[in-house]
């Protein structure tokens, strides 16, 4: 062990600004945005809709180029990776999606065959794997459906099946139980718990669902107009919230609060 | 006049048609194919954009495809000649309408790749895919179904373009209908080679669509 306190950060987000600009004038998504998160972690980041949440995480795999400031991924510093070392340094960095984006012309086995086959493993080897990840979520008998035969809680377990083929250390996800009822995501959850436990990959996971974060997160970063509110475990921040923002967030999330309640401690 | 001389013409203009609008559609596609993803891809929305080549290619395609086709086949006679060695007869007919289907399948092929779902090639992205890669697997993947309408809707207007290559003896059933329908008058026989013209432009859409559908996963 290194007393290095950076040692143990897998994320590391310093003075993160993502602006957008279009012609009349331009959109601040994300201000100044600093934190850090530990291996082995499961960290929430919460927000209201348009807060930058989704901005944030996919800065975290640069799908979104940030404006200035530094995103360091195992010590790497991604702005400052070449085309093709950023590419590789992706297939570690997994990420999953509201709306699963699996390819609808493949089957669910090939779908999970993708990430094998983007690495160039051989066709018998990447098929033997894609059925074993697809056991491990529990889906072996839907291998030769395509994702419009299977309920959006399956394609969620096909695009997680997926994501693993590539044995990531980080797995974003991106609002990956906001298109699914209570049900389906308490059990996407379980698994992603699941996944953090036994192949200990970090999970960062963007949410506007207190339960969510309440259900697996370790951390909690909370976000607002781009702004990073506050970070702290999910008991610290969720009991003793500072910032108005997050109480506005937390105390409108907890469904049994009254109205009323949740004006007495706003103030 | 429905003599066995007659129906052999017939015969041999349905396979003149059919030789040019198959090789020329292939050929067609040859150099359309890469052109409509090189628009795709490098369009502002596009997984590399690129806007002096982008620009560049849409000028060309803009160019060539307001040309009209007759114009064309005039135009290009000396490169025809060069490349077949002659400027009649259903070979040559392949070089002109090869030049006129190239810009109108690279349309085609951009606007099937650009109705790939974007999500989907961000996942790609994501899971550290070249850009090569995702050409092959997800955009031509995905759009497959797209594309074989594209192809369909191509081999109806080449066909119809082959028609219009009789004009200067180009050979094939357009051939035949405009000697024996406009310049001898036998309205019977143009007609026939009408009918004839129409049944095949039905067939190869009737296939075009039944195997699009058949490839096609995205509804239950």
């Amino acid at each position: 062990m290194s007393n290095d306190n950076n040692h143990n950060k897998i994320i590391r987000v310093e003075n993160l600004t993502k602006t957008f600009e279009s012609k009349k004038d331009s959109l601040h998504a994300l201000k100044d945005v600093s934190f850090s998160i530990e291996k082995g972690d499961i960290y929430g980041i919460i927000g209201l809709s348009g807060a930058g949440k989704s901005t944030l995480v996919r800065c975290l795999n640069l799908l979104e180029k940030p404006t200035s400031g530094k995103v360091i991924v195992k010590d790497k510093d991604l702005l400052a990776l070449s085309k093709e070392e950023l590419r590789l340094e992706r297939q570690k960095i997994g990420m999953i999606f509201q709306h699963f984006n699996l390819l609808a012309q493949r089957t669910v086995l090939d779908n999970i065959c993708l990430p094998l086959e983007i690495r160039g493993i051989p066709k018998k080897e990447r098929q033997a794997k894609a059925m074993e990840l697809l056991k491990s979520v529990g889906l072996e008998s839907k291998s030769g459906a395509y994702p419009s035969q299977l309920s959006g809680g399956q394609q969620q377990r096909v695009a997680i099946a997926r994501v693993l083929a590539n044995e990531p250390d980080i797995l974003l996800c991106d609002e990956a139980t906001s298109a699914l009822d209570p049900q389906t995501t308490k059990t996407i959850l379980d698994l992603l718990l699941d996944i953090n436990r036994q192949l200990g990959i970090t999970i960062v996971v963007i949410t506007h669902e207190m339960r969510v974060v309440k259900e697996i997160c370790k951390h909690v970063a909370v976000l607002d107009e781009g702004i990073l509110q506050e970070t702290g475990t999910v008991s610290e921040v969720f009991t003793n919230p500072r910032t108005h923002a997050a109480k506005r967030l937390i105390y409108m999330g907890l469904s049994e609060e009254t109205e009323e309640e949740v004006a007495k401690h706003v103030g | 006049m429905w003599d066995k001389a007659m129906i052999d013409m017939l015969l041999e203009g349905i396979k003149d048609t059919l030789y040019m609008t198959l090789l020329s559609t292939f050929f067609g596609y040859v150099l359309g194919l890469p052109l409509g993803i090189a628009l795709a891809v490098t369009d502002k929305e596009g997984i590399q954009p690129n806007a002096v080549i982008y620009r560049i290619l849409d000028f060309i395609v803009n160019i060539v495809r307001s040309i009209p086709f007759l114009i064309l086949l005039i135009l290009v006679i000396p490169l025809t000649r060069a490349l077949v060695g002659k400027s009649y007869g259903p070979t040559a007919t392949i070089v002109p309408l090869t030049l006129a289907a190239a810009p109108f399948i690279g349309r085609m092929v951009e606007s099937s790749l650009k109705e790939v779902d974007h999500g989907v090639i961000e996942a790609a992205i994501s899971m550290g895919a070249r850009t090569r890669t995702i050409i092959t697997k997800v955009l031509i993947g995905e759009s497959r179904t797209s594309l074989l309408v594209g192809v369909t809707i191509v081999l109806g207007t080449v066909l119809g373009y082959s028609a219009m290559a009789g004009v200067v003896g180009g050979g094939g059933l357009g051939d035949i209908a405009i000697r024996y329908g406009y310049y001898r008058y036998e309205t019977e026989v143009m007609i026939v080679t009408l009918v004839i013209i129409v049944v095949l432009v039905q067939l190869l859409q009737w296939l075009g669509m039944l195997l699009s559908r058949k490839l096609d996963h995205r509804k239950k």
